[in-house]
């Protein structure tokens, strides 16, 4: 039977259409003109320049150290969520409990920014690397809580039936039976919870205050008022490393053959 | 022992964290948005005392309806050209080879792990008046030398699409792919043309795919924010640029609150009319 080929070509031409602008950013943050209009010649002189900028460093620091806790405890509140809502299925407690771990999913980022500078503004906290870090925290809860329920979804309840039978308490069956075998779930909830943290702009420029600058609000600046190929190759080098840390992660998390 | 209080006090062990933290950092400031619509501002950029209606009434000013309704129109907009472009290419991936689907996949998700704020840019480049795409056009006359391809509603619909295609294409090839395509062998066998198939058994047989991928373009899309801010100019302005214009221009949180409730209200809409409308062996997986 003869089938359309239409899709076929829609579907290499929407694969054109998301990796045309990346690799032109790229191609211009090696192009020596100003204004990306035309090739200049091959430069790396706007790499040499992003040396010279120090905002941009301190920055990248702050979205580290920020990412760095919102991941720790994200993915301590989110597995012990995912634990309950799975262990306690169906209860009255649960399904808001639900309820409340998946809005977060689904509300525009816009609003979680805006509800939490509501509540920082009306109870006088003052704005910083603090308040970013909690904001942080509320949203990757949601995303952890959700990896490792996937997780536990697959798990066989027997396994922890038996530790009990056994005589061991909640506490050193969840450490010895149920930890061990959820880690990959927790690792995946952790990865992503980093990722989301250091990508986050929107919730995190309602909630920032005078100097805690992280790399994406400066991005943002960036490209507001400052200099197109300075952002073309901080973007390349971010590419990079996403990329890299992709692969690495998956030749770690892939079954090995 | 079983459902006695010993299990009653683990269940408050393992959900209490989550539940506080969550209440504390998202249900109160959620409801403390409806709450502040209600206050008038101060001098101060702060809340000022008593309650008021004025920034309700405010909401009803004509440049506010016309945001509203360019927010609304470039949602859809951004909703349909993402569906029409994701339902072939989920077909794409449910139909060929295990090897070309991974390779595929992986294509259609990598975009996903670079920064947004990169994509966006990477666009205004592309979009600049001296940047590649209108030199092109110019140059095969298809648009003026002097007009602009940055600042219009296009441009933020353009990006739009840019960015939520991949959550359009993953939930409609996950339907496609559980989809029995013997189904079209059949419709074709009794006499349909291949587009009849298409239309009349493929589309209703991943209407639960199609029906979440609508949810995550239209609810992100309504707020959005920095894709208007950075290529839509004033022409392109939608209801998140307005909050975050009051916030930070002209540091009226009240006012701030009342458009937010607006949007609050339109992202919950969309959600509700699933939940009533749809079976619930229809629904997406997700509700």
């Amino acid at each position: 039977m003869k089938r359309s080929r239409l899709p076929i070509w829609i579907t290499v031409g929407a694969l054109i259409f998301f990796y045309l602008p990346i690799l032109i950013l790229v191609l211009n943050s090696f192009n020596a003109s100003r204004f990306g209009t035309g090739w200049q010649g091959f430069s790396l002189k706007w790499y040499a320049q992003l040396l010279h900028e120090p905002e941009i460093w301190l920055a990248a620091r702050n979205s580290f150290l920020v990412a760095f806790g919102a991941t720790a405890l994200s993915v301590v509140l989110g597995t012990a969520a995912a634990f309950a809502l799975h262990r306690f299925a169906g209860s009255r407690l649960q399904r808001f409990h639900y309820a409340l771990v998946y809005m977060p999913l689904v509300v525009p980022e816009i609003l979680m920014g805006i509800s939490l500078l509501m509540a920082f503004a009306a109870t006088g906290v003052r704005l910083g690397l603090g308040t970013i870090f909690v904001a942080h925290v509320t949203f990757c809860v949601s995303f952890v809580a959700m990896t490792v329920l996937a997780r536990l979804q697959d798990f066989d309840d027997a396994v922890v039936e038996a530790a009990r039978d056994l005589g061991a308490g909640w506490g050193v069956t969840f450490r010895r039976i149920v930890l061990p075998m959820i880690a990959p779930g927790i690792a995946a909830g952790a990865l992503l919870a980093f990722t989301l943290s250091i990508d986050d702009f929107v919730i995190t420029f309602f909630v920032a205050g005078p100097g805690s600058t992280t790399l994406p609000i400066r991005i943002y600046s960036m490209i507001k008022f400052g200099s197109p190929p300075l952002i073309n190759a901080l973007s390349t080098i971010l590419l990079f490393v996403t990329f890299t840390a992709v692969i690495l992660s998956q030749r770690i998390s892939s079954p090995r053959r | 022992m079983k459902a006695g209080p010993r299990k009653r006090g683990a269940e408050w062990l393992a959900s209490g964290p989550s539940i506080l933290w969550l209440g504390l950092f998202f249900l109160v400031p959620t409801l403390l948005v409806f709450v502040l619509a209600f206050r008038p501002s101060n001098p101060f950029g702060g809340i000022g005392a008593g309650w008021t209606l004025d920034n309700i009434r405010r909401l009803t000013d004509p440049a506010m309806l016309a945001v509203a309704r360019r927010t609304l129109e470039i949602s859809l907009a951004t909703t349909l050209i993402c569906l029409v472009l994701a339902v072939p290419v989920g077909y794409t991936l449910a139909r060929v080879s295990a090897k070309w689907r991974n390779f595929f996949l992986m294509l259609v998700i990598i975009p996903f792990w670079t920064n947004f704020l990169i994509r966006v840019f990477a666009w205004k480049t592309l979009l600049h008046p001296d940047g590649p795409i209108k030199q092109v056009l110019a140059f095969l006359g298809l648009v003026p030398a002097g007009a602009s391809l940055l600042y219009r509603p296009e441009a933020v619909v353009l990006v739009s699409v840019y960015t939520f295609l991949p959550f359009t294409i993953l939930p409609i090839y996950a339907a496609a792919e559980k989809f029995d395509f013997r189904l079209m062998e059949a419709a074709r066998d009794l006499g349909a043309r291949p587009f009849l198939a298409f239309r009349k058994v493929f589309l209703p047989g991943i209407r639960r795919g199609l029906i979440t991928a609508v949810l995550f373009v239209f609810i992100p899309a309504l707020g959005s924010y920095v894709i208007p801010d950075i290529v839509g100019g004033p022409g392109g302005e939608m209801i998140g640029n307005k909050i975050a214009q009051r916030v930070f221009v002209d540091r009226n949180l009240p006012l701030a609150s009342a458009l937010s409730v607006v949007l609050i209200l339109s992202v919950l809409a969309p959600l509700i009319s699933v939940l009533l409308l749809q079976p619930k062996g229809e629904r997406p997986e997700i509700l």
